[in-house]
């Protein structure tokens, strides 16, 4: 006994690197597997206090460039509800009220605290669970897709980004109904690629690709970015597409949260007997 | 020794903050992000208390975490730079660091610049390879590494020789 506590106090720094060192894999490891990351993050009062203040202040630089954003969507806007009262209303047309109108709630927020330099990227924003947001909702710009919120606390929320190498987003052509998951690479912020598309799919340079409907997050139809670039598989039965973001992911400001209201029902159906 | 406490608590709030407000969004030709945070691990007085060391290493690393939602890969990377300094101290300095009154504002510009390189290239490499952990982009890690250390290096050397109080 005698020998283990001399051993223990002769070996102290050791046994303390090596615990700490073990605790720190531990949190690493933990934070790569979803909504597991709950300790360590961003959204909780003290980051997100301090990221809010300092936020404050630094949006003032971008307020011309974020008017800008603004007065481009309300032109939109208002063109498409123009166009839509004169005109029969089509189904393809991206933005149908007809068939967002109850199905879907949707609330903005504002990023504090945006990332896209590392492999895993994440933003907070500054709004939680008193907001009534909550995991899983789908996080939008006007432009297109941000990510899904993946943690929350009272006052801040934390959005997985779809440049993070976890994301895993459902999204097709716009042109047919071919389905892929999105995926990051971790090369380039201003583009993501899109795996698994059917060899037969007719893709082309600068096709349109959109979120698809076999989530229940993302509503379908929302955009996210053209073709840029394709290649066959190395198996040669699936296209691995590059994709140039609509959205400059650098530079995010206001965002728009949509919360399926129909995803507890679809959850429930698809998985009948729980985990 | 009260001064030197108080120096070291300032430094250990500002480089956490400059770190998370300041240096984690430079984004220096798309994704290069300076860690001048680690001075703090860098200029931490020699001859102290190892053990309290480590564990303020670790609470240094793991405040870069909370802000930069990385779980904890810069908690490991700081806790075995502070682990492995007492080599590379000796590695860089020599003599002078075997007779344990080392200050760092007094020693030569080139050994300075050696154990700051080295402890800095460590630091880097247990971050990347963690925060990226996959064999497959092995290149990534090291071309990341690569330039965030030349950056690094770059940034504590001049906060080093633009703070340091010589009073000679």
């Amino acid at each position: 006994m005698q020998q283990i506590i001399n051993f223990v106090i002769r070996n102290k720094t050791s046994l303390l690197f090596l615990l700490l060192f073990f605790v720190s894999i531990a949190l690493t490891i933990q934070s790569h597997s979803y909504h597991k990351s709950k300790f360590i993050n961003s959204a909780n009062f003290f980051t997100g206090g301090i990221y809010e203040s300092a936020s404050n202040i630094s949006n003032y630089f971008n307020l011309k460039t974020q008017n800008e954003i603004l007065a481009e969507e309300n032109n939109y806007l208002r063109s498409q509800i123009l166009n839509g009262l004169d005109s029969t209303v089509t189904s393809t047309s991206k933005i149908d009220s007809t068939t967002y109108n109850g199905h879907y709630k949707i609330q903005t927020a504002k990023i504090i605290n945006n990332n896209y330099s590392t492999s895993k990227n994440y933003l907070t924003i500054n709004q939680g669970e008193n907001h009534g947001l909550k995991e899983d909702l789908a996080v939008i710009t006007s432009k297109g897709i941000v990510g899904i919120i993946d943690n929350t606390s009272n006052r801040y929320s934390r959005v997985l980004s779809i440049l993070n190498t976890k994301s895993k987003i459902n999204a097709q052509l716009k042109s047919s109904n071919h389905i892929g998951s999105l995926v990051w690479n971790a090369k380039s912020s201003a583009m993501v690629q899109l795996t698994d598309i059917s060899k037969f799919a007719p893709v082309k340079q600068g096709d349109t690709i959109v979120t698809g409907g076999q989530s229940s997050i993302f509503p379908q139809g929302i955009p996210i970015g053209v073709v840029d670039n394709f290649a066959l598989d190395i198996s040669g039965d699936t296209y691995t597409i590059d994709i140039k973001l609509f959205n400059d992911m650098t530079n995010l400001s206001h965002i728009y949260i949509i919360e399926n209201l129909d995803a507890e029902e679809i959850k429930k159906l698809e998985n009948p007997i729980n985990e | 020794m009260n001064s030197l406490n108080i120096n070291n608590i300032t430094r250990f709030v500002v480089l956490i903050l400059a770190q998370a407000l300041i240096f984690n969004h430079i984004n220096f030709v798309g994704s290069v992000n300076p860690y001048p945070y680690i001075l703090f691990i860098l200029l931490f007085p020699v001859n102290n208390n190892r053990t309290l060391f480590i564990f303020l290493s670790f609470m240094l690393g793991l405040f870069v975490d909370l802000f930069s939602d990385s779980g904890g890969v810069h908690a490991a990377a700081c806790v075995t730079i502070a682990f492995a300094r007492p080599p590379i101290l000796k590695f860089a300095f020599g003599m002078i660091y075997e007779h344990q009154n080392i200050k760092f504002s007094n020693t030569e510009f080139g050994n300075r610049v050696i154990y700051f390189l080295f402890l800095i290239i460590i630091h880097h490499l247990i971050l990347f390879s963690l925060e990226i952990f996959n064999i497959s982009n092995i290149l990534l890690v090291l071309k990341k590494t690569l330039f965030s250390s030349v950056f690094t290096l770059i940034l504590c050397i001049l906060i080093s020789v633009l703070f340091s109080n010589k009073q000679q």
